[in-house]
């Protein structure tokens, strides 16, 4: 072990700045509010991106709830559909889109890279306050008038004048998504620009591997949704007749583009979970992560083929049949890097020392729900399969297996995995579990009877339906209640935990990422004390010694010095 | 960390030599100066997908309506049209310049090159403002309001030229949009120049700039032909 080796654990970096950290070393409000340390800015998007999911989550009850019988329950048609329009929209711009990229990219990726910031520190806050005017421009929307188009704002639906506040609407996506370029293009050029010595692209952590190839995505597609948005605001305000067809226009043009975004959008929401999974799943495997390179380029392989699968959301639109067949043959092909993942990951696993700590079930949780997700989505992209199932609750049910139990699932796993190096505190493991299982069973429930609903014909977006279908329906609201009160549950012993919880060491887990092997918990206002230099890739469990020594618990205590063997490898370590 | 890292003596803090230029986030000006090119061409990519989707709708509704886009065509000027041109490729000489002399610690040319490329970008505004008026005198607005009257303008009253001009009026005003961000920059970068805040050592701005404004001109050379000559 080197002379810094054994600062490891607590004492890193505190003798150095007396117990200054980056949350107490400035604590004025101005501080926060102007900052452009990229670990305050995570936090600021955390706080208001965790706003905006419940908000969005609560509306998305109240969907369930007035669908728990047919007829009117709570609310009337009308308001039912601006229900779930907002409950997409709010999800979709505000939470999905810039989550993980936002809270923990902005967190762990410079310090994951050894950097002292991102390359645009500037830029970087300057894309939470285009986000947050974004969201005002959301809120506005609800409050002077209609928007029940759904999330995808089908013109003529959206061009419609009933539609009130659609332009809104379309200005506060227009918005949002520079804050998703800015956040993109700065995150490219951290990667390129900022790696320390030693860091090559082969020894990037995953994580920073799946934030790139999502960065890509951002960069590449964000713009064309802006172009969209701001014809369809000029349609609405000039009858440009793009999309209008008594001008000349074409309806379907719209979908075209919205989906030439969306699409990839998709993997924009997902990719950045991919890349948490890994980081995870090496970690508590102890374990060097299986297929590394097939990992890291099969989130690139993605990112790419994503922009040429849009028209699998058009198959009953009138698009040709060529274009379908296309379309539907690309839509195969991304199982293949998807599934390469999914192996990789399990082999990961195999005959790893598995520790089911919170992040580990929350990996769990991600594997058995997202692997739902993406077959239901190689249904979906069967031609005559699609036929049927187009616009049911299979497309609902789907779908949500990939948001919520892929990207949400992986974001409550790397919440709870770099909550002690964010907040310095240890959340309560017990309650923690209690969540992740609860969260399994309520998500299962009110998704797996969707998926059987659509099956049979439930029309998605529909207020009322026929009586057969009423059993399921009520499996699914019961269930989302049962998703919501955990996630309350996890909101709050997190908040708990950050004000009184067990204060946590520099390394919890183990892990041999540089935000744990070289920073404290919390980090210093400029991460490392020191610059780092890498000699050895991001899962080389077996080459650092000194970290297989704790004693199980994950409470930051170690086993005596004396106790650890002369050179630990992965298998004999536990 | 163990044994995995070392670190490099170098304390972060409190790095000896620090222009005034240098953010503390980055090692040295050669990785600022890379970092940001990188940046500016991300964002590059970005206006050229923005215009992309105009570029597509234009295309597939040339596709459907050729004969209505090639009457639609002869009301643009194609003289105004290609003075235009001549004077954004003139301004891209001219930051191309500014560019060249402050590399060289010439900081009067620079500014100079600088004012000469504002005053192109205003003769270029100038002249669309007299392509625009002379539209709309004779009613060819966008969209709803087309109403084309006048000798020269009565060919415009058939199906979809309404949409032509649409396309149009969106595609060179969110041109002039940018060529105004770009007068505005440009004429910011002249009067840091002429406070004397570039040298060869440090001209970042400049350079990005001149970037950008490369890039102005060239959707504008795709624009020129596309609208005005088939």
């Amino acid at each position: 072990m080197s002379e810094t080796g054994q600062q490891t654990g607590t004492a890193v970096g505190q003798a150095h700045h007396g117990g200054l950290n980056y949350l107490n070393h400035d604590r004025t409000l101005k501080s926060w509010l102007l900052t452009r340390d990229h670990k305050r800015i995570g936090i600021l998007y955390g706080l208001t991106l965790t706003v905006a999911f419940f908000v969005a989550g609560f509306l998305a009850l109240l969907v369930r709830t007035e669908l728990i019988a047919p007829g009117q329950t709570i609310v009337g048609p009308d308001a039912y559909n601006q229900l779930f329009s907002m409950h997409g929209i709010m999800m979709v711009f505000l939470f999905l889109v810039p989550s993980i990229p936002a809270i923990l990219g902005n967190f762990v990726l410079p310090m994951q890279l050894g950097a002292k910031d991102v390359a645009f520190p500037r830029l970087n806050l300057a894309s939470y306050y285009v986000y947050l005017f974004g969201g005002v421009f959301v809120v506005t929307a609800l409050l002077v008038g209609r928007v029940d188009t759904g999330w995808t704002f089908y013109t003529p639906y959206s061009s419609n004048p009933g539609n009130d506040a659609v332009i809104f609407m379309t200005t506060a996506v227009f918005i949002a998504g520079f804050a998703s370029i800015f956040t993109g293009i700065n995150f490219i050029v951290t990667i390129h620009k900022m790696r320390a010595p030693g860091l090559t692209w082969n020894r990037l952590p995953l994580f920073v591997w799946a934030i790139y190839a999502v960065s890509i995505v951002q960069v590449l597609a964000t713009p064309v949704l802006g172009i969209t948005m701001a014809l369809l605001f000029l349609e609405r305000t000039l009858q440009i007749g793009i999309f209008d067809p008594a001008l000349g226009g074409d309806p379907i043009l719209f979908q075209h583009f919205f989906w030439f975004y969306s699409h990839p959008a998709v993997y924009i929401m997902i990719l950045p979970a991919f890349g948490i999974i890994s980081d995870l799943v090496a970690t508590f495997s102890r374990q060097r992560i299986y297929g590394y390179r097939a990992i890291a380029l099969s989130s690139v392989a993605i990112a790419m083929l994503g922009f040429l699968v849009w028209g699998h959301h058009m198959f009953v639109s009138g698009q040709s049949a060529i274009s379908s067949i296309i379309f539907s043959l690309i839509t195969y092909l991304i199982g293949i890097p998807t599934a390469i993942k999914i192996f990789n990951w399990i082999a990961t696993m195999y005959k790893g020392s598995i520790w089911l700590q919170t992040p580990m079930l929350y990996v769990l949780n991600f594997l058995f729900m997202f692997t739902i997700g993406g077959f239901t989505g190689i249904m979906v992209g069967v031609l005559a399969v699609d036929v049927h199932l187009h616009d049911t609750y299979y497309v609902v049910g789907h779908f949500h297996y990939v948001m919520m139990g892929g990207t949400v699932m992986a974001l409550l796993g790397g919440l709870h995995y770099w909550w002690p190096k964010i907040t310095g505190k240890l959340y309560n493991e017990l309650w923690g579990k209690i969540a992740a299982v609860t969260v399994f069973i309520g998500f299962n429930m009110t998704f797996f009877s969707q998926l059987v609903l659509g099956s049979k014909g439930m029309p998605r977006r529909y207020w009322d339906y026929l009586p057969e279908y009423q059993p399921l329906h009520v499996v699914s609201t019961i269930g989302s209640y049962i998703l919501g009160a955990s996630l309350v549950i996890v909101l709050v012993y997190m908040v708990v935990s950050a004000i009184r919880g067990k204060r946590a060491s520099a390394n919890p887990w183990g892990a041999v990422t540089l935000e744990w092997t070289n920073t404290t918990s919390p980090p210093d206002p400029h991460n490392f004390v020191r610059m780092p230099i890498v000699t050895r890739g991001p899962y080389d469990f077996h080459l650092v010694r000194g970290l297989f020594d704790g004693n199980g618990h994950g409470d930051g205590e170690r086993v005596p010095e004396a106790h650890v063997r002369p050179s630990p490898s992965t298998k004999e370590t536990e | 960390m163990a044994t995995e890292t070392g670190t490099v003596a170098l304390d972060t803090h409190h790095a000896p030599h620090h222009p005034p230029h240098l953010q503390h986030h980055f090692i040295s000006s050669e990785q600022q100066f890379e970092a940001s090119k990188l940046g500016m061409w991300l964002f590059l990519i970005t206006e050229i997908l923005l215009f992309s989707g105009m570029f597509v709708a234009y295309a597939v509704y040339r596709i459907w309506h050729p004969e209505v886009y090639q009457i639609a065509s002869t009301a643009l000027n194609p003289w105004l049209g290609g003075l235009n041109t001549l004077v954004l490729l003139a301004s891209s000489l001219t930051v191309a310049l500014s560019i060249h002399f402050i590399q060289k610690d010439d900081q009067r040319k620079m500014v100079i090159g600088l004012i000469l490329t504002v005053l192109l970008a205003a003769t270029f505004m100038v002249i669309k403002y007299f392509e625009y008026t002379s539209k709309f005198e004779h009613g060819v607005f966008p969209g709803g309001a087309f109403n084309p009257h006048g000798a020269e303008y009565e060919v415009l009253n058939v199906p979809y030229a309404a949409q032509f001009f649409s396309i149009y009026f969106v595609m060179t005003g969110i041109h002039g949009v940018h060529v105004l961000v770009g007068m505005v920059l440009l004429g910011w970068l002249a009067s840091r120049g002429i406070r004397g805040h570039f040298s060869s050592a440090y001209y970042t701005p400049v350079e990005l700039t001149g970037l950008y404004w490369h890039l102005v001109d060239i959707i504008w050379i795709f624009l020129f032909p596309l609208l005005y000559l088939i």
